[in-house]
């Protein structure tokens, strides 16, 4: 399943750190940060719940980006 | 500016303030550092806490640490020098909080305008009921229902014209400027603007499905396919700014220690201060910021020219293409058969095309459609009686009384009658009334009016080889060639050989240079995806282009291939410009300030200004209509 989440996050280098840490999640089959569009795609694994992924997600983010927001 | 950048710009003009309050300030000793670092930690609080939580998160090197470390560096050297020279720290995380903002403003700005531009999303469809207008979210209109699209609107779903005519404004589309008539029964795109009268839209498809979906999803998501330079300054910046903190490390240690072993003093605070210096000018968010933002620009100014492209890997592999091969049929050619020619013919013209269009009035092949429309008249279907027609050789009848036969040889064969031969290209019509031959007509697929020309643009660019493939027979393929003035040409290709084709053309090719497929995207799938770039021509409702392709031309036009690698080349330009420029600049700096010739605020410039510069610099690739 893929959805898309409205994201802020200031710099490009911090969109690919975002990607990377998203990308490491349990849950996460493949996350994509589109910095110019400022969306996150996250293509979630089979059998996971996209709202607790999410949330780890987002925990995730923080730590390499403290600024960044995901909508989810 | 969004709520965050004017709480910035407050801090910023406060401490801008304090800084000239401070400097007629005849305070000492404790009270003067106070006073500093009071303004210090209101303007450099959040790069603190982010420099904090990267050493607690396990990732040091960031920015936010370099900058905390140069501030606190400067206020601690000024404090062991007794300069009481803080102003130096405090100025240096302004300007560097200043530039922070304006490239926050600069970059949501630029992304702000391309993206308006890239914005074709419909916000609502209108539904009738009870003869009221209702607007609701494209997304809750079901296949098959009725939308009204007024003067101004954009259509928001794809559909046929239920009544009204208009005429349409497909620049959003295709960056085709002049507008489109529709009438009942045509169908029309979302995206499309209605420029004149009212249209009421049957629904063919589900918003998720139509046109501008499809387009918004392709755009949106051409951003996860990275180039190879966006690559290179991911893993560049992985490895820069850790080698950047040793560097500085190295630059504030070594040399006072050289010093002091050979006797020539120690002069620690001289290099530590250079060091610091060092961290400022190392920053890479110049670096990083300008290569997405070029691509972006470059992707959003294509779209808006009707060149859609997947990626900025495409657009790179773009600017290397060497060898474009071609489809035939549809892509260099119209793909609609027209009457060209008649030969040998005993009759008049207009008499011949008359005979052979009535014969053909009932049939709806393409041939003759092709007939009835060179006809241009209304047919009478009265005047043609006991229509007769030869499996796969023609068709016989009564036109107004005369015994016509419109056929190819083997029905003048079966007939018996004597026929011209005709080296023409094209298929050949041979017409006899009343048992004696008539003549014959040509008729041929068209080329399209600008493909002779962007076969010659794209040579200009230098392509090295332009190759056309074709199903059709040899000679029709030697003459389209030749008058196209296309390289090599492979005819009586089935789509399978066409992927063969195109795979020997690979193997030929050399490591660095690209190969194009261009073709219309209809049976040609497999041939694009095999190609290292596959283009699809005229994809205005056809989703398998979409799809299939790397790069998709919303219409027909086979110059905008040439265009498209004229954006591609410009916008690989202008990242390489970047990338040169931020290193030269930044590794000149650094340098400088090794040597002890650069001071703060040349450190702030190489950040902040060479930031900037990129950023500018990049916008102009989003500037593409006249190339």
């Amino acid at each position: 399943m893929k959805k898309t989440y409205e994201i802020e996050v200031d710099c490009a280098n911090c969109a690919n750190l975002m990607e990377e840490a998203a990308n490491k999640v349990e849950g996460v089959a493949k996350a994509a940060v589109n910095f110019m569009t400022q969306k996150m795609t996250v293509d979630f694994a089979e059998g996971s719940d996209p709202k607790t992924v999410m949330k780890a997600v987002l925990k995730a983010c923080k730590k390499v980006e403290p600024d960044c927001e995901i909508e989810i | 500016m969004k709520k965050k950048q004017k709480i910035m710009l407050a801090r910023i003009i406060i401490c801008a303030a304090l800084l000239v309050i401070y400097h007629f300030l005849p305070v000492q000793g404790v009270v003067r550092f106070l006073l500093y670092f009071a303004a210090y930690i209101l303007i450099g609080y959040d790069i603190l806490r982010k420099a904090f939580l990267g050493i607690k998160n396990g990732r040091p090197f960031d920015e936010n640490f370099l900058m905390a470390v140069a501030t606190v560096g400067a206020f601690a050297l000024a404090i062991y020098t007794k300069s009481g020279d803080y102003a130096e720290a405090l100025s240096v995380m302004v300007f560097y909080q200043t530039g922070e903002l304006f490239q926050s403003i600069a970059v949501g700005k630029s992304r702000k305008n391309i993206s308006e531009l890239m914005d074709i999303r419909p916000d609502y469809a209108n539904i009738e009921q009870d003869g009221k207008l209702e607007q609701v979210s494209p997304d809750e209109v079901a296949v098959g229902s009725i939308i009204v699209v007024q003067p101004g609107e954009k259509v928001p779903i794809d559909g046929v014209v239920h009544e009204g005519s208009s005429s349409l404004n497909t620049s959003a589309l295709t960056g085709e400027s002049v507008p489109r008539d529709v009438h009942e029964g045509d169908e029309v795109v979302s995206g499309c603007i209605n420029l004149s009268g009212v249209l009421k839209i049957q629904t063919t498809k589900e918003f998720g499905e139509s046109t501008v979906s499809k387009i918004l999803d392709l755009v949106e998501n051409s951003s996860s396919n990275k180039s190879r330079s966006e690559e290179f300054i991911s893993r560049f910046a992985k490895i820069y700014t850790p080698a950047v903190c040793f560097g500085a490390l190295a630059l504030a240690v070594i040399p006072p220690v050289i010093g002091l072993i050979s006797g020539s003093g120690s002069n620690w605070s001289e290099w530590l201060y250079r060091a610091l210096t060092f961290l400022v000018v190392s920053c890479p968010c110049a670096l990083v910021i300008c290569i997405p933002l070029s691509f972006f620009a470059g992707i959003g100014g294509s779209s808006h020219e009707g060149i859609l492209i997947k990626g900025s890997n495409y657009l790179e592999a773009l600017s290397q293409t060497k060898y474009l091969v071609f489809d035939k049929t549809g892509t260099l050619t119209e793909g609609v058969f027209e009457v060209t020619d008649y030969h040998h013919n005993t009759i008049d013209k207009a008499k011949l095309l008359e005979y052979a269009a009535l014969a053909e009035c009932s049939s709806s092949h393409p041939i003759s459609k092709s007939l009835q429309k060179a006809y241009g008249k209304e047919l009478d279907r009265n005047r043609v009686t006991d229509i007769e027609e030869i499996s796969g050789c023609g068709i016989t009848a009564v036109v107004d009384g005369d015994k016509v036969a419109v056929g190819n040889i083997k029905l003048m064969k079966k007939l018996g009658i004597e026929y011209m031969e005709c080296h023409s290209v094209g298929t050949i019509l041979h017409v006899a009334v009343n048992d004696k031959y008539a003549g014959h007509i040509v008729i041929s697929d068209r080329e399209k009016p600008h493909s002779a020309e962007a076969i010659a643009a794209l040579k200009k660019l230098g392509i090295k080889k332009t190759i056309m493939l074709t199903g059709d027979r040899k000679n029709a393929a030697e003459k389209a060639a030749k008058s196209l003035g296309v390289d090599e040409f492979h005819s009586d290709l089935l789509p399978a050989d066409k992927v063969s084709k195109v795979e020997e053309l690979l193997k030929q090719k050399g490591e660095k240079e690209k190969l194009a497929f261009v073709g219309d995207g209809i049976n040609d799938a497999p041939v694009l995806m095999r190609a290292d770039i596959g283009i699809a021509m005229g994809a205005m409702g056809s989703d398998a282009a979409i799809e299939a392709a790397d790069i998709v031309l919303m219409d027909d036009d086979p110059l905008k291939i040439a265009k498209a690698i004229k954006i591609s080349r410009k916008c690989i330009g202008i990242v390489y410009q970047n990338i040169i420029f931020s290193l030269v600049i930044k590794f000149a700096c650094l340098a400088l300030t090794a040597v002890g010739i650069a001071n703060m605020w040349l450190a702030i410039f190489a950040d902040v200004g060479v930031m900037i510069i990129a950023v500018l610099n990049a916008i102009r690739a989003l500037r593409v209509s006249k190339l």
